[in-house]
């Protein structure tokens, strides 16, 4: 179990840290799966629209924006006092980082879909 | 010399906020891998923690801008429908692509690939500043944290980049125009 140490010698978990990182893979993972979601489902794409001027991106960024904040507060709230497997948090951060990366990008959405 | 109001809240969106955003890269990168590199001083001073904070948040803030007034000024103005009947589709950018196979493309994956992971930056680089302000001095001793803030912040690099170069190919091939004209400077004629 590492801990951190602050200059002032005083031991500083690394929870809140890790909340924050895997919190942010996320919301960059919702951004993805829910541009994915509303390109592949005109049902979705309707659905996500929540502002007419802006269509789908309303609801993809308003949604994406609200579970990486829920995320955050509510991890956050479990690792504020506690020293976390960070190596392991890094891990599915980034994976769920790539995901959001992969799943914005038109061809791979379109791969997915068999177009 | 005057401008329209579409074209001054593209220049504020590109140039404004998402260049000087990107611009901010070189500096937060630079530091943010000084502090992950081996052999790295055992401290740093507390004015130069103040600066690195004071750098982040800028950049979050800039991020911020970006995004919103990219999604919710700029692009309702992309994505206009014109009127039945319109032939000229010069006001009505994301038509104006659509309407040829030559073109079509810079929306479908330009403007489709831009709109959605230029969101990955802001929400990165919240983290990154998050991170490195909670910690402060404190993150030179933990590995971990520093190798997620770099990853993130090379990430919402990479994320900003992209936007940022479709942003400019999209205003060359399918410019937002339009608006009511802002008179800056009155020329002489000649």
């Amino acid at each position: 179990m590492s801990t951190i140490q602050t200059t002032q010698g005083t031991a500083m978990p690394n929870g809140p840290g890790a909340a924050a990182i895997l919190a942010a893979g996320i919301g960059c993972a919702a951004v993805g799966i829910l541009a994915f979601a509303g390109d592949a489902s005109e049902t979705i794409g309707k659905a996500l629209n929540f502002y007419n001027p802006v269509g789908t991106l309303s609801g993809v960024t308003t949604l994406a924006i609200i579970i990486w904040l829920a995320a955050w507060l509510v991890l956050g709230g479990m690792w504020r006092e506690r020293t976390v497997d960070l190596g392991k948090i890094n891990v599915v951060a980034f994976v769920l980082l790539v995901v959001g990366l992969l799943l914005t990008f038109p061809p791979f959405m379109d791969l997915l879909q068999g177009k | 010399m005057e401008i329209t109001t579409h074209d001054f809240w593209t220049v504020l969106h590109g140039m404004g906020f998402g260049a000087l955003f990107m611009l901010a890269f070189s500096g937060a990168l630079a530091e943010l891998f000084r502090l992950s590199a081996p052999g790295v001083p055992a401290s740093i001073s507390d004015r130069e923690q103040s600066i690195v904070n004071f750098y982040l948040i800028a950049m979050v803030v800039l991020a911020w801008l970006t995004v919103f007034s990219g999604a919710y000024v700029i692009y309702p103005w992309y994505r206009a429908v014109p009127p039945a009947g319109v032939t000229d589709l010069a006001d009505y950018p994301r038509r104006l692509l659509l309407s040829s196979g030559r073109t079509s493309e810079w929306h479908n994956v330009g403007m489709e690939w831009k709109e959605h992971v230029a969101w990955l930056a802001p929400i990165a680089i919240t983290m990154v500043a998050y991170v490195t302000m909670k910690y402060g001095r404190a993150i030179l001793q933990h590995r971990n944290l520093r190798v997620a803030v770099l990853s993130f912040a090379v990430a919402a690099f990479f994320a900003t980049g992209v936007a940022g170069a479709f942003g400019a190919f999209l205003n060359k091939y399918a410019p937002v125009r339009g608006g009511a004209s802002i008179v800056i400077m009155q020329g002489e004629k000649k």
